[in-house]
């Protein structure tokens, strides 16, 4: 281990099953050869990162395993962990040709995920073995997260030192803190960490969070910066209190925090229709809380949480309230009882009972701190402005990517922005 | 990082990966993109006297949901003018010096045969590959495997060319003989310098059960054509095998080979070079990338420096049947964490093989319904517990006293590794049949007089 705390035992997650288990040699060899090999795909065009998939796939066909790694590699560095998030329904596998056929898609995910993990298993040294020699350039990554270490991990190959800031004490970002644990646990996160550390000179400096100051001296200790800083804490619209959580911050406590119970909690409620608001009632679900309430104040027609994740939440046992709109909390002296809604599709008001309500109606924004540096500008939204193909801020040696640029997209589209933002920090290097 | 470079008849090729002389080299266009995409050499189209080819040409043989295991083509040379292949060869080879050209040739008459030998070589061809394969359409005007099957036309037309070649000369062999390594012992003694196969295998793929034609149909007749592609390989390898136990110059492997793995399974074969024409036609060139990485690791993993290693590896161990160890047994073994409860074992063994593998829980007289003749009286009742399978399905049980170690269940199984063949001999030592047969234990097959024989007690 690269010093990163081991994860303590009894944390809620463990007690969730893996939804897409590692296939075997012989269920990833089938399943490959279920694959038509396109040429020009339309699988590929849908990966924010533009995999070759029918290559790799053709890798697996024909056991040339650490092949197909590279090949994913290649695009994408966190091809291990997007093999598991990556909502391949709205990307690849939503574009596969067997789709649109009528037929059951060629399952992306779970064969990137074997092709990644057979291919680190047979050669570890994988990518490294091929990292250019040292060039003596330095570069600072804010935040560890998916971003960053995409980011961190292109430069080591090509070279470059580069040190990861975190503020928190576990590396990995959302992918270790949030992302649904039957999709991916957090060790499964950390291990990928371990492998972007291991591709080169990378130091990870946990526990370390930059601030103005900080931001602004790391322009003279290094040759460019890489902000990947994603967003801040849950907004709350005012709620508070006992009973009340942010959405974000509940996860991360069944990801990692072993002293976190859900004992006693007969009803939940969650607030919001994102992907968010439909992960943690889901996992609420699956942890064995009895009732699940989901309060949307739209439709579930215009909701953003995919219609996919949406129907096995469902299955599962979570409900959907369509139309209502949180007023205020209900309490019984302290204790939480309920949550006062505004009917959207009508007159008056409807109050839900429960004994916890969790927000998940979006997250603050942190970007605050990427004006420290010069000539760094953020959009109406707070997101940091940068140029599409290189990822560079206003600052010639400032780069930034992920959610905190894109507003929060997926785990794939914060890989391709670290992986814009290497290439072009390596060629502005190359062309000093 | 293993070399992958290979020396063949003194002809340098960055990779052992050539193009077979068919459509994937009609053009120099074609082979410039091959040679782009990694392809270490090429085989052009064979060129010779002008010729038209029909509509249509190809018929396939899909197998399951697997398209184009195999593939059949009544094509014949090239259709496109000598003067402009030769053009396009000498411009190929003015910006790829450093791959590898093969000029494919067939023609008639020895005038036509030192002609064309010196045409090509002017267009800076690396070596000659006399096509004494094709067996459809040319043959019947005495050409491709009409000389293939001929040793002493074949040798005759080698003649012809050796007088005028000066680069080295490949006979490409048709395996549409009794003997493959007649020709290919005819090419060596007329002087060839190495020998390639195989070209396709004499075939008709299906008939077209309304119009009651053949395929490919072309009007309203077909012919026979020539069959390649993946269905073909254990022919080939088969064939390449033979070759290689007599033939001590280079061969160059083809048929079937659409990926690394089968490259390197010709390789270990004899084959020091190996051609592709199906899994380019079915894919495209850019299946050379895999063949290269994957060619590569292999190498690593067996710390072999060299592509040229491999050449020949498995040629001592393929021998006659009679040589093999007759105390070598396995018996079949079945992995409860894996078996999904199909009973497709049960089935192939009971009808194809020997009745040794029992569902549990049956009576004898249910056995013998079944079709057992032996009854063992302790068939174990063991669950399935793989994710996969149903609840409550049995293990099927295998009777290992009776199982001949065939190896049917372990190849109809589904489940990739949930049946293996574990070694169980019937003795340490080991002993051939034809050791057998000289120490009286055995006679040999076909009779008494062959077995007389076999121990030198008949003079022949
Ligand atoms: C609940 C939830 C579930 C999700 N599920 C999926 C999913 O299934 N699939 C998918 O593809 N995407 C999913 N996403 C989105 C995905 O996680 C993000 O798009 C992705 O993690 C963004 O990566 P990032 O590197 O930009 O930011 P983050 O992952 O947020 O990482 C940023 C890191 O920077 C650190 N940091 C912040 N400020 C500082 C500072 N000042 N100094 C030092 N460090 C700092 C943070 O602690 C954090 O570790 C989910 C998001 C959420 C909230
Ligand atoms: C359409 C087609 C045309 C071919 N034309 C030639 C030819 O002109 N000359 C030749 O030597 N072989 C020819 N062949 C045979 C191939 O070179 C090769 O020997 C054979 O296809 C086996 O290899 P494969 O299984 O990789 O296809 C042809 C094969 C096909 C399918
Ligand atoms: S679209 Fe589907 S079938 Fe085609 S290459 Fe992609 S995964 Fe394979
Ligand atoms: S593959 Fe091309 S040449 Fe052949 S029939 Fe189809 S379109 Fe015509
Ligand atoms: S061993 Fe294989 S073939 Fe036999 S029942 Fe089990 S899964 Fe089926």
């Amino acid at each position: 281990m690269s010093g990163f705390p081991e994860l303590p035992d009894g944390r809620l997650e463990q007690k969730l099953a893996d939804k897409a288990p590692l296939f075997t040699h012989g269920e990833a060899v089938t399943e490959a050869n279920r694959c038509i090999y396109c040429a020009d795909a339309p699988c590929v065009e849908a990966c924010p990162t533009g995999i070759d998939i029918p290559t790799f796939i053709h890798k697996i066909a024909t056991d040339n395993v650490r092949g197909s790694a590279r090949t994913i590699f290649a695009q994408n560095l966190l091809g291990a962990s997007c093999a598991q998030v990556c909502p391949v329904e709205v990307l690849c596998a939503g574009s596969c040709v067997y789709e649109t056929w009528g037929r059951q898609a060629i399952q992306i995910g779970r064969l990137q995920r074997y092709a990644t993990t057979a291919g680190l298993e047979k050669d570890p040294a994988l990518l490294s073995r091929n990292a250019k020699p040292k060039t003596g350039k330095k570069v600072a990554c804010i935040g560890a997260g998916p971003a960053s270490l995409a980011a961190a991990g292109q430069l080591a190959l090509d070279g470059h030192s580069v040190t990861i800031f975190e503020k928190r004490d576990v590396p990995g970002g959302l992918n270790t803190t949030g992302v649904a644990p039957y999709k991916l646990f957090a060790e499964g996160a950390l291990r990928e960490v371990e492998f972007i550390l291991g591709l080169g000179d990378i130091t990870l400096e946990t526990g370390a969070e930059i601030d103005d100051a900080a931001a602004k001296k790391l322009l003279d200790d290094y040759d460019a910066v890489f902000v990947g800083i994603g967003l801040g804490p849950d907004s709350m619209l005012g709620f508070e209190g006992e009973g009340v959580v942010g959405a974000t911050a509940l996860i991360e406590r069944l990801k990692l925090d072993a002293s976190l119970t859900l004992e006693g909690v007969e009803t939940a409620l969650v607030v919001g229709g994102g992907n968010t608001a439909v992960d943690i009632a889901h996992e609420l679900a699956l942890l064995g809380v009895p009732h699940v309430s989901m309060i949307y104040r739209k439709t579930e027609a215009v909701m953003t949480g995919y219609a996919h994740e949406m129907a096995t939440a469902r299955k599962d046992g979570v409900r959907l309230i369509e139309h209502r709109s949180p007023l205020a909390i209900e309490r019984e002296g302290e204790k939480l009882v309920g949550l006062r809604t505004q009917c959207m599709d009508g007159e008056g008001e409807e109050v839900f009972a429960g004994d916890m309500v969790i927000m998940a109606v979006g997250q603050s924004r942190l970007t605050g701190l990427a004006r420290a540096f010069d000539g760094v500008a953020l959009d109406d939204k707070g997101r940091v402005v940068v140029d599409e193909a290189t990822c560079r801020t206003g600052h010639a040696k400032v780069y930034a990517g992920g959610d905190c640029v894109n507003g929060g997209k997926e785990v794939v589209n914060a890989a391709q922005h670290g992986k814009l933002a290497a290439a072009a920090i390596s060629a502005s290097f190359g062309a000093q | 990082m293993a070399d992958l470079s290979i020396e063949f008849c003194g002809v340098k090729s960055p990779n052992p990966f050539w193009l077979a002389s068919a459509p994937p080299t009609n053009t120099g266009a074609q082979i410039k993109r091959a040679f782009d995409a990694g392809w270490g050499g090429a085989v052009w189209k064979t060129l010779g006297n002008p010729i038209i080819n029909t509509s249509s040409r190809f018929g396939a043989v899909n197998y399951g949901s697997t398209r184009m295991m195999g593939l059949n083509n009544i094509e014949l040379i090239t259709d496109r003018p000598l003067e402009v292949n030769l053009r396009e060869m000498e411009d190929v080879k003015k910006h790829y010096a450093d791959h590898v050209v093969v000029a494919s040739l067939m023609v008639d008459t020895k005038e036509e045969w030192h002609e064309i030998v010196k045409k090509v070589q002017d267009a800076g061809a690396d070596m000659l590959e006399l096509n004494f394969g094709c067996p459809h359409g040319m043959c019947e005007r005495g050409m491709g495997s009409a000389v293939g099957a001929e040793p002493e036309v074949l040798k005759t037309i080698v003649g012809w060319v050796m007088e005028v070649a000066k680069v080295p000369v490949i006979i490409k062999l048709t395996p549409n003989v009794g003997d493959i390594t007649v020709p290919a012992l005819a090419a060596l003694e007329a002087g060839a310098d190495a020998v390639s196969l195989i070209n396709t295998v004499k075939s008709i793929v299906g008939v077209d059960l309304d119009r009651m034609i053949p395929y490919p149909v072309v009007g309203d007749a077909s012919s026979n054509g020539g069959y390649c592609g993946p269905a073909v390989k254990p022919i080939a390898l088969h064939m390449l095998g033979q070759v290689a136990r007599v033939f001590p110059k280079p061969i160059s492997g083809i048929g079937g080979i659409s990926n690394w793995r089968d490259a390197a399974e010709f390789m270990v074969l004899g084959a020091t070079s190996v051609q592709v024409c199906t899994a380019v036609m079915h894919y495209g060139y850019r299946i050379v990338e895999d063949m290269i990485e994957g060619l590569n690791d292999f190498l690593d993993d067996k710390g072999m420096a060299s592509a040229m290693d491999l050449v020949g590896k498995a040629v001592p161990q393929y021998k006659e049947w009679g040589q093999l160890d007759m105390n070598y047994h396995v018996v079949a073994d079945i992995d409860p964490a894996k078996c999904i409860g199909c009973q497709l074992c049960v089935v192939s063994c009971m009808d194809g093989s020997h009745q040794c593998i029992h569902i549990p829980g049956m009576d004898d007289d249910e056995k013998k319904r079944r079709g057992h003749v032996v009854f063992p009286t302790d068939v174990p009742d063991i669950a399935a517990t793989a994710e996969g399978a149903k609840a409550g399905a049995r293990v099927p049980w295998v009777h290992e006293e009776e199982c001949v170690g065939c190896n049917l269940c372990q190849l109809v199984c589904p489940v990739e590794g949930t049946i293996s063949m574990r070694e169980k001999r019937k003795a340490p030592e080991s002993i051939s049949w034809n050791e057998r047969v000289m120490n009286g234990t055995d006679v040999v097959p076909g009779g008494l007089d062959a077995t007389r024989k076999a121990r030198g007690l008949d003079a022949e």
